[in-house]
């Protein structure tokens, strides 16, 4: 710090006392401000020309085909077709799947590691189900693609199918690859964003209140079903919304586990597809055209986690952000 | 204790409905305390069941990808498996080195401009600086797949389809290095920003009040004084971005070779993973386990080195 005063000193003795003023007055050194703007300014920049770049690139595919890009019904590369409705049902499908589980089991877990593990085994658990964020997607659609997708085949699907009697949505053949499987990678893939989030939210409650209601005789599960649950309420909203734009997005693991198959999916046991995998699959090979019509993919993709995303941030802004696990 | 019943006094309705209400809990106490017993057991479950999936992933990979590791493994690059011996598939060392050059380019280009914005989100309140805290938001939420369309159509092939003569360099490592790099910028700016704003204000006026410029105080002063959340934050954007594949699947090319130059076509170790899991060649796609065990070990040991090396900073300089 001295050599700091000592400069400044020498600075403002050598000169005229209204630059000083202007040098160093509160909102003054253009310089500093001047990178700071420079640099957010580049940032917004790339912003603008990623999400033109995008929407440029999806002109032809809107003109080529108009709206039905949206509501048509047959999406094939070959016919140059392009309908998204049977791969944004897919999208929609695999995420709910993934929310059905990832709700209840991560709220559970949330508050038994608020209020159920004691101290130090607390942090232990909490911080191996954050692990769960840090391990690459590529590594879930591993694992999923050769050793749950067997599994699901051989057990899990024909036993459905079994106990369902075969009707829908559990008709068989079991394949394996399939929409349940993609929902279940993604499950995996969204429950440490829950639970770390939902954690945050539940800790938050006041302590004061937790006593209170037990004092007046409330059970356990009565005070985190009537108290900290509806205190908690705003955040773990939050953390399910902010899932809902990961699991939407998810490309790579779903890409690998879901085979790829851009028709409405009749069963839970059959092959799907999604935008983001649907995306990443076919761009390699395509047409000009066809480049175009997966830019309108992206297009409706950005669209719908864009949104999910802000309405997300918006209820979590109270509570810690996470650079590991959102 | 005992209650005086005074005749002739109307019975107070607080008092009946007090003994009703206590009546109705004692009566529904044992249920009560079943359900949450239950409930809260169900929570524990919850809990289990979420750590099932990360042992087994861990199993797999340890149980599978263990044997990978070798020196070839290491230092050789990929082999065509041929009929004779379908297990010579050589090693992964130019995916290695694809992905060390790839997301250093990256981290080079994003950590500066990633620290300096969030410098900027931190010291100002103007309407600019919300407006980018939320598209930075956004942009972190954006499934990054999205960030690879970007870099094909501006890096690889340059716009030219749109008039617009850029020159596209074509598939190279440095198209990856591009959507990566923006991948990681508004990651390392939202967390560095958190981290800026943890620099008490007492800190900072005492540097302004000492007469030094707004410049000098955040380079001297707050950076310093933020530095082990700032490197917390660089590591684990960058132990996030070296698993990405979906950016770098269409713009990076193929390799078989050693390639330092980034503007050549490059291998890395997400994508080789990818690649080796969908192909058909049963030794392949063990091989997928052995990357993908260095790759998860990568990112773990950056993962929770950050964290560990932030706190070992923080408390030497108390």
């Amino acid at each position: 710090m001295s050599e700091v005063t000592a400069s400044a000193a020498l600075a403002m003795s050598d000169r005229p006392l209204a630059e000083n003023r202007k040098r160093f007055s509160a909102r003054g050194d253009s310089a500093h401000w001047g990178v700071l703007y420079g640099v957010s300014g580049l940032f917004a920049l790339i912003c603008a020309v990623f999400i033109i770049s995008i929407v440029v690139s999806s002109i032809p595919a809107w003109r080529h085909s108009g709206l039905s890009l949206i509501y048509g019904r047959v999406w094939s590369q070959g016919s140059d077709s392009f309908g998204a409705l049977p791969i944004i049902a897919g999208t929609l499908a695999t995420t709910a799947i993934a929310l059905f589980f990832a709700i209840p089991i991560g709220i559970g877990c949330a508050l038994a590691i608020v209020h159920v593990i004691p101290g130090r085994l607390r942090i232990i658990l909490s911080s191996l189900v954050e692990l769960l964020a840090a391990v690459p997607s590529v590594v879930y659609g591993l694992w999923g693609l050769l050793v749950i997708a067997p599994w699901f085949e051989k057990t899990v699907e024909p036993d459905l199918a079994d106990i369902t009697g075969s009707r829908f949505p559990f008709q068989s053949p079991p394949e394996g690859v399939s929409l349940l499987l993609a929902g279940c990678v993604l499950f995996v893939m969204v429950l440490p964003m829950i639970v770390a989030l939902s954690r945050d939210a539940i800790a938050i409650v006041p302590h004061d209140q937790f006593e209170g209601a037990l004092s007046v005789g409330a059970t356990k599960w009565q005070v985190l079903r009537k108290v900290v649950l509806p205190g908690a309420r705003t955040g773990i909203v939050g953390a399910i919304t902010l899932a809902t734009a990961r699991a939407l997005g998810e490309t790579v693991a779903v890409a690998m586990v879901i085979g790829l198959n851009p028709l409405f999916p009749p069963s839970l046991f059959s092959t799907a597809s999604t935008l983001a995998s649907t995306i990443a699959l076919q761009f390699q090979d395509a047409t000009p055209l066809q480049v175009a019509a997966l830019g309108a993919l992206a297009v409706i993709l950005m669209a719908l986690t864009a949104v999910v995303n802000w309405f997300g941030r918006r209820l979590v802004r109270g509570t810690a952000f996470r650079a590991g696990v959102v | 204790m005992s209650t005086t019943v005074i005749e002739g006094v109307p019975p107070d309705p607080i008092l009946e409905r007090r003994e009703l209400v206590q009546r109705v809990a004692r009566k529904t106490l044992d249920r009560r305390v079943l359900v949450s017993r239950a409930m809260v057991g169900l929570c524990g479950v919850a809990l289990l069941v979420a750590l099932v999936p990360l042992f087994a992933i861990l199993y797999s990979l340890v149980d599978k990808g263990v044997r990978w590791w070798s020196v070839t493994f290491f230092t050789k690059v990929p082999q065509f498996p041929s009929l004779i011996d379908p297990n010579a598939i050589g090693g992964i060392s130019n995916a290695i080195i694809g992905s060390l050059v790839i997301d250093g380019i990256a981290a080079l280009f994003a950590i500066p401009i990633g620290v300096i914005a969030g410098l900027f989100l931190a010291e100002s309140d103007s309407k600019f600086a919300s407006g980018l805290r939320t598209t930075a938001e956004i942009m972190t939420g954006l499934p990054s797949i999205l960030l690879g369309i970007f870099a094909y159509q501006m890096i690889v092939i340059g716009f030219n389809e749109w008039g617009i003569k850029l020159p596209g360099i074509g598939f190279a490592g440095i198209a990856g290095s591009f959507a990566i790099g923006v991948l990681m910028i508004p990651v390392i700016m939202k967390a560095s920003e958190t981290a800026l704003r943890g620099v008490p204000a007492t800190i900072r006026e005492a540097g302004l009040a000492l007469g030094a410029r707004r410049g000098v105080v955040a380079r001297k002063v707050v950076i310093p004084t933020a530095l082990p959340g700032l490197i917390t934050a660089v590591l684990l954007a960058f132990s996030r971005a070296v698993g990405e594949t979906a950016p770098i699947l269409w713009v990076i090319g193929a390799s078989n070779i050693i390639e330092w130059n980034p503007r050549k076509e490059m291998a890395s170790m997400p994508l080789e993973i990818f690649q080796s899991a969908t192909s058909p060649y049963v030794s392949l796609r063990d091989e997928a386990w052995g990357i993908a065990l260095f790759l998860v070990f990568l990112v773990l040991v950056l993962n929770l080195g950050s964290r560990l090396f932030a706190a070992w900073l923080q408390r030497e300089r108390r």
